[in-house]
């Protein structure tokens, strides 16, 4: 399906008036601004941010000042190994399925309400303004993270059983069915959760700064956290996925459904498996994400760009690309915040745009993305 | 030349005659705070509809469109804002740089998703909804949270409080122009084109039919109808602020479209009289109260499982029982098909 595009489309070029060797130039030229765009930005960063001037910025490039360089590459790592937690949930339902889960960010926001409630109840000393993390021991982060998680899966099967399943193939009916279900969702939170900015208070024992040993770097334990999560994850996942049976039939079930299911495979049980897991990845990644940045009406908006970009980068439907989209976005939206100069910071919404538009430019289906 | 004279017809005259004397039977209220909002979302909803029912692009980027050219309006226009570019122009010629810059925009988005078709396309344009939002929502050179407030409708409208049947009829009119233009545009050749790309692309690419190009003009053609919506909105509101065009709002218009029917231009100022209906008094029905947004979404997620042609379809489906036809089984809406990979 490619080919056709990349040949020089002959009635566009009778029209123009251009010789094939002139719109070589052209694609050449396209591709060179393609890799400005994405050059310039590795340069200023590495070499020419200022700290003085028009355009100071609030670190100076990376020779300038190396730490807090370094500090941005771990920010934006570990902001990734969110970004992955909830959008390989996303990407895993959607590879298998066709299924793209529009509730997703409102699974993400439910998972942490329920997380952030029984926290509240087990602790039982809460402030109008929550708790701090010196009240919260370990197993009042553990149980209520479980809790939120376990939740969100049974929502997901209910919700793929009750009104997904027998609509298998429609794929817009199902993405429209998710949405009016994200939208009950929201509203009902609104409703019971109120509009107020609230966070799951992390452990005690999380809530530190660790040295990181390298040019004097004091990091906070709880991003690392984040980061070990995701790897775990990301690790248990893959162990699934390649070296189960139910993994196995997944993948198979990602190139041809109704080759696994004439084989005598259940698929509407990997199905059903697919959508629980996918959906604790969106409980778990709601109270991590609650903890780490807070819950709040509008949030799961958020979170759904978050999984949308991720997955459009990576390639909808591969683990591997969600991670390498994950890191993408994590990096970029960190760099940009970090680096532009000081007084134009709240442009850096931006170049997560600028960045889905050059990966579809360049790729319409994402990087790791293969035609279904 | 006689015209036939169908269900349709009837309904649709009735419906237009209604809509031209509503001022003289309806009050003050319904006309300016209902009647012109069905209006201007029935708009943005068909400029949607167009996109779905003739690209087969269903496209979440109209309130994001609707938004820049309402936000480049209120920023062109309006003086003493504490945020924004406080331009000071004159009305008109904030319009049409509103418009411009908005179709503008909608063709770079179009170029960018037009190689994709179906929930890609969905979920490609809901990023570009959602990062319109927060960038109008931290850029605070041209809104900022608050949003800009006190933009001015040219002296002929007048402030809506004041005259709310001149912005009714001005919405009336180009609500009736724009579907008479939709109507037009569908069957010439460039309509009839788009019609080919959305039933079989591949088919079309090889008969030497340049694919994203059309495709990227009707979602260029989309966005103007869809930004003249916003400009509708900003004048009806005085104010546009990011919350304007959030996930909510973007949702809201798909709502609007589906509950009409998506195949059906018809559907949308349908659908918008419904949705603003139901709006404005489900609040005084006890158990709802303030939940309109539960409500509606249970009202969508029926219309999706029931009856995914919408209203429009309920309509046509008793139509059809009534005069003995029946519906031909193969004869789905574009929401029951299943929609075809991205191909080009």
């Amino acid at each position: 399906m490619d080919s056709s595009l990349r040949q020089p489309n002959p009635a566009l070029r009778r029209r123009a008036h251009l010789s094939a060797a002139q719109l070589r130039s052209l694609r050449i030229a396209g591709w060179a601004l393609l890799g400005l765009l994405a050059v310039l930005p590795v340069l200023w960063v590495l070499f020419i941010a200022p700290t003085t001037g028009k355009f100071a910025t609030t670190f100076g490039s990376a020779v300038h000042d190396p730490k807090d360089f370094l500090i941005t590459v771990v920010n934006g790592v570990t902001a990734a190994g969110l970004y992955f937690v909830v959008a390989s949930g996303f990407t895993l339902i959607f590879g298998l399925m066709r299924v793209v889960n529009m509730a997703h960010g409102a699974f993400f926001l439910f998972g942490g309400y329920v997380a952030l409630r029984l926290q509240r109840n087990m602790v039982g000393q809460g402030s109008v303004f929550g708790l701090t993390s010196s009240q919260v021991s370990l197993t009042n982060w553990i149980v209520p993270a479980l809790a939120g998680t376990a939740v969100i899966a049974g929502m997901g099967l209910v919700m793929q059983q009750l009104f997904l399943r027998w609509n298998q193939g429609q794929d817009l009916r199902q993405a429209l069915i998710t949405i009016a279900i994200s939208i009950i969702l929201a509203d009902q939170m609104l409703a019971h959760f109120g509009g107020v900015a609230e966070d799951i208070a992390w452990p005690g024992s999380f809530d530190r700064f660790v040295n990181l040993h390298v040019a004097g770097i004091q990091y906070t334990l709880t991003r690392l956290i984040i980061l070990a999560i995701a790897v775990g994850i990301g690790l248990l996942l893959w162990v699934w996925l390649k070296r189960t049976r139910t993994g196995m039939v997944i993948r198979a079930g990602v190139d041809d459904r109704a080759m696994v299911s004439a084989l005598g495979v259940n698929i509407q049980l990997t199905f059903a498996i697919a959508f629980i897991v996918g959906s604790a990845l969106a409980g778990l990644g709601g109270v991590i994400g609650g903890s780490f940045a807070g819950l709040a009406p509008g949030v799961d908006a958020n979170w759904l760009l978050y999984s949308l970009v991720v997955v459009i980068i990576g390639g909808m439907g591969s683990l591997g690309g969600a991670a390498i989209g994950a890191l993408l976005l994590g990096l970029t939206s960190n760099f940009s915040a970090a680096y532009l100069p000081a007084a134009y910071t709240y442009y850096s919404i931006i170049f997560t745009f600028v960045l889905v538009a050059v990966v579809l430019a360049v790729r319409p289906l994402g990087l790791f993305g293969r035609p279904a | 030349m006689r015209v036939a004279v169908t269900p349709d017809r009837i309904v649709g005259a009735v419906a237009l005659v209604f809509a031209a004397i509503a001022p003289a039977i309806l009050s003050a209220y319904w006309v300016g705070a209902l009647l012109t909002q069905v209006m201007f979302l029935g708009i943005v909803a068909a400029s949607l509809i167009f996109l779905s029912a003739y690209g087969g692009m269903v496209s979440l980027a109209q309130v994001a469109i609707y938004g820049i050219a309402g936000f480049v309006l209120g920023n062109a226009t309006t003086t003493g804002n504490t945020k924004g570019m406080n331009l000071g122009w004159n009305p008109w010629l904030g319009v049409v740089v509103g418009i411009a810059i908005a179709v503008a925009i909608g063709l770079l988005f179009g170029a960018l998703a037009s190689r994709s078709v179906g929930i890609y396309f969905l979920m490609i344009t809901l990023t570009y909804s959602v990062i319109a939002n927060l960038f109008f929502g931290q850029v605070t050179s041209v809104s900022g949270f608050g949003g800009i407030s006190g933009i001015p409708t040219p002296g002929i409208i007048g402030s809506p409080d004041a005259h709310p049947n001149r912005l009714y009829y001005i919405s009336f009119v180009a609500a009736l122009l724009i579907y008479a233009a939709l109507r037009y545009i569908v069957r010439t050749p460039f309509g009839l084109t788009l019609q080919g790309l959305r039933d079989d692309p591949v088919r079309m690419a090889s008969l030497g039919y340049n694919v994203v190009l059309h495709r990227t003009i009707a979602f260029g053609f989309s966005s103007l109808i869809a930004a003249i919506g916003g400009v509708l909105f900003v004048w009806w509101n005085a104010h546009i602020d990011p919350a304007s065009i959030d996930l909510t709002a973007t949702i809201d218009v798909l709502v609007i479209a589906v509950i009409g029917g998506l195949y059906r231009l018809e559907g949308a100022w349908l659908g918008a009289l419904f949705f603003v209906i139901i709006n404005n008094y489900s609040q005084r029905i006890g158990f709802i109260g303030p939940r309109f947004h539960t409500l509606i979404g249970a009202i969508f997620l029926v219309i999706v499982l029931v009856s995914p042609g919408g209203l429009i379809g309920l309509w046509e489906r008793a139509v059809n029982l009534f005069s003995g036809r029946r519906r031909d089984p193969l004869d789905r809406t574009p929401i029951e098909l299943g929609q075809a990979e991205p191909s080009v």
